[in-house]
């Protein structure tokens, strides 16, 4: 049986079942919140998310138009569809929420996330570190005689795969800022 | 303009006539504001959490918003428990506190409480208020938060030099909101609704306390909807009075403690109209076994109450009467169709679990029993112009299932959040509203016992209340638990060292009426009608009755249980964890 097929008289209609038997049909979605920048308007979705019990992956907020006092909330939040469903509902609750616009499903749309890394490492370690930076199109930002801090934009898979390969060779503090993202077109 | 000038005409502005309230430092200004006028008749509670249940009654009585004041710190933390309580059964209030003054804020000071982050999840939506020029515009705001869409409690915060403070004050014509929620539904939904309705077979109509949101209107378009296709209807705890008791359709109240024909209609139908509910688990019972074969539609203003834990096959996003309204029109265009051979024979299964006669319960000639004492108070006050509210317990659950509520707006109970405490400010709220009316507190002497501080409110106002405790000396419905789920150990459930109620009356200055004997009781429910003043009426009723038909935790709506015989392990253990 499929979550979001279900035939009418069939099964029994509960959502929670849906939920608990069908825990594999976890998704990951983007959703961009568009709240008015008044105090408090985080804490109302932070506090939705954990007092709900939802799942906060990676969040970033920043003002998106000053004269009309709008900040963009990016939010990655993984469950099963209706769980996702009910997020995105209670999201359009909150009265300071303009519009919410869930990107995995509303067509195409491009991801970012920006990463510090500092490596730190001497002789062929230090070389591969530059190596893999390359590679990665990664910027140095800072540089000492025995580390690197680099800059990696990309996808969060980008940065995970990154992170993956100069880990051994030093890494010694991450930073990341959580995904920004747009619907293509 | 002061601020605190503000806040008086903000109230006038917005229609408000009555306040409940309790004053203390950080609103000062704003009670010496109340004191310099007469529009606004302020109403001195003895607990904050008392006066926001007044206003939660006053509202639902009324339909209007209630309105609390109070102050900072203990003020706003004391109020928490009547907003959520609010919050759980959408119902609007707006409660204004005061707050230390702006430049002290986040320094600890006297009576300084992070009100707006404490509020932030039991409210609908509050705000701190950090400049008087913007003060008007967020009290008309919060008037429009609390009464639009699905509605619930606001509060404003406003600090002290706020209060003070000089700044222009705008009316409420000048408030804008992008707040706009959608009261039509969608045709097409509602064109699937009326064509699943022409060919139901056994349809009911389950409705909740959105039909009495929604406003008079609602409930009689239901009531015409209802007779013009004779479908079958229950309703939720919240619901009731949105379509008359004595009603030819009425099935009763649905859920755990609902009636039996409700509850199995409600299984073994096949299409459910939720008006205005929200599959509470109080409704649901096992939701795996919930009406398995029936098709459901969901009328509800609030996006998130859709599919949030029973899938729906019809979601109709709306205003109750807006929906109705079309679905009459659509159903009357297109030739106002049932299938009424099919519902000949729905009708006919409903009447055979009608005979089970579930409310019947053993009497008794020597000891009152709860539900005798509400039947005879029915039968006494029926005919009156009549308001009832309660306390939360197994007196609420007898008051729900034997009194008759025929219209909206009639019946205040703490159904969400379950509140022991509401009924004795509730039944201050809705005579304050009604003062000629008759208002009665159907109380549990436990939960009586947490609110009845306010008491001194109802004489200091003349308020004449009739409080009518069914004196188990039980916490009953915890004792009713623990029989079925705790081997009969009742730790901690007796309410021990009670009162002498009636002395308790004379120590307010009340009428105390003590009645043990069933042959008494109309006399002594005639004599506390009579009195023009408030009384509290001790019933000593039979200390072990259980409340039934009731639905075990973990189980389906056709696994009720009707009396005391079906008891023993009722209640499994993955039903035991459920609360
Ligand atoms: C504030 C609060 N505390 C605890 C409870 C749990 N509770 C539900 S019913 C009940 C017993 C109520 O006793 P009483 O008011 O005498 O009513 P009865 O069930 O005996 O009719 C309790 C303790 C509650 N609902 N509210
Ligand atoms: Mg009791």
């Amino acid at each position: 049986m499929n979550a979001l097929n279900i035939t009418k008289g069939t099964s029994s209609k509960s959502a929670y079942n849906l939920r608990s038997g069908h825990a594999d049909l976890n998704e990951r979605h983007t959703l961009a919140v568009l709240v008015a920048n008044e105090p408090g308007v985080l804490a109302r979705v932070i506090g939705l998310f954990s007092g709900r019990g939802y799942n906060i992956e990676s969040l970033t907020v920043a003002e998106v138009d000053h004269q009309g006092h709008t900040s963009r909330i990016t939010i990655v939040t993984s469950g099963t569809p209706q769980i996702i469903e009910q997020i995105k509902a209670q999201l359009g609750r909150i009265i300071p929420v303009y519009d919410v616009h869930d990107l995995t499903v509303e067509g195409p749309s491009v991801e970012r996330e920006l990463s510090l890394f500092k490596v730190s490492g001497k002789g062929e370690k230090r070389v591969e570190a530059l190596r893999l930076a390359d590679v990665f199109r990664a910027n140095v930002v800072d540089s000492t005689l025995d580390s690197f801090t680099f800059e990696v934009v990309g996808s969060p898979e980008k940065i995970d795969a990154f992170a993956e390969l100069v880990r051994p060779l030093g890494l010694s503090e991450m930073a990341r800022t959580g995904v920004a993202a747009l619907s293509r077109g | 303009m002061s601020g605190s000038k503000m806040v008086v005409q903000a109230l006038i502005d917005q229609g408000v006539d009555t306040v409940f309230g309790y004053p203390g430092g950080a609103v000062l200004p704003i009670y010496d504001e109340i004191f310099q006028q007469n529009s606004i008749k302020h109403f001195l509670v003895r607990h904050e959490q008392g006066a926001v249940h007044a206003a939660e009654a006053y509202a639902r009585s009324t339909g209007k918003p209630g309105v609390v004041l109070v102050t900072s710190g203990p003020g706003a933390t004391n109020a928490v428990t009547g907003l959520t309580d609010a919050l759980m059964d959408s119902i609007p209030v707006v409660v204004l506190t005061g707050q230390v003054p702006t430049f002290m804020i986040g320094s600890d000071a006297f009576q300084e409480a992070d009100t707006v982050g404490i509020t932030r999840p039991c409210t609908k939506h509050n705000w701190l208020v950090k400049d008087t020029d913007a003060l008007a515009h967020t009290l008309h705001s919060a008037f429009h938060v609390a009464s639009s869409g699905r509605p619930g409690p606001v509060l404003v915060d406003i600090p002290k030099d706020v209060q003070f403070a000089n700044g222009t004050y705008e009316g409420p014509a000048k408030m804008k909101s992008h707040y706009q929620p959608k009261l039509k539904g969608d045709l097409e939904a509602i064109t699937a609704l009326v064509a699943a309705m022409e060919v139901a077979q056994k349809p009911i109509f389950y409705t909740g306390g959105g039909v009495i949101n929604s406003g008079p209107i609602a409930s009689q378009l239901l009531r015409e909807l209802v007779a013009a296709t004779n479908f079958p209807i229950t309703s939720t705890l919240m619901g009731l009075g949105s379509y008359p008791g004595n009603g030819d359709n009425w099935l009763g109240m649905l859920g755990m403690h609902g009636l039996y024909e409700a509850n199995m209609a409600m299984h073994d139908c096949d299409l459910m109209i939720n008006i205005g509910a929200r599959f509470d688990d109080r409704i649901t019972g096992r939701l795996d076994a919930f009406s398995p074969g029936s098709t459901k539609a969901h009328i509800d203003i609030d996006a998130s109450s859709i599919n949030k834990v029973i899938h729906v096959d019809i979601p109709i996003l709306g205003d109750v009467a807006h929906v109705l309204e079309d679905i009459l029109k659509v159903w009357k265009a297109r030739g106002r169709k049932t299938n009424s051979k099919a519902l000949k024979t729905w009708w006919g299964e409903i009447d055979d679990w009608r005979k089970i006669r579930c409310l019947d319960y053993a009497t008794d000639s020597k000891v009152i029993k709860p539900q005798y004492a509400l039947e005879r108070l029915e039968a006494l006050t029926k005919d009156h112009d009549r308001y009832i509210t309660t306390e939360v317990g197994q007196h609420q659950m007898w008051a729900a299932q034997y009194m008759t509520f025929n219209d909206p707006n009639r019946w205040m109970t703490s159904g969400g959040l379950g509140t022991m405490g509401y009924g004795v400010p509730a039944s201050i709220g809705a005579q304050v509203a009604h003062p000629g009316s008759l208002v009665i507190n159907v109380a549990g002497e436990a939960s009586w016992l947490m609110n009845m501080q306010e008491m001194g409110t109802a004489m200091q106002y003349g308020l004449p209340v009739k409080q009518f405790i069914l004196n188990n000396e039980r916490l009953g419905m915890v004792r009713q638990w623990q029989e079925l789920l705790h081997g009969e150990r009742y730790s901690q459930s007796w309410s021990e060292s009670l009162p002498d109620f009636v002395k308790l009356a004379e120590a307010f200055g009340a009428k105390g009426i003590l009645c043990s004997d069933p042959a008494d009781l109309d006399e002594a429910i005639m004599e506390m009608l009579a009195y023009d003043g408030p009384v509290i009426f001790d019933c000593l009723v039979e200390k072990h009755e259980n409340c039934f038909p009731m639905i075990p935790s973990g189980k389906a709506h056709n696994e009720m249980l009707l009396g005391d015989a079906a008891i023993k392990g009722a209640i499994d253990a993955s039903g035991s964890v459920l609360v």
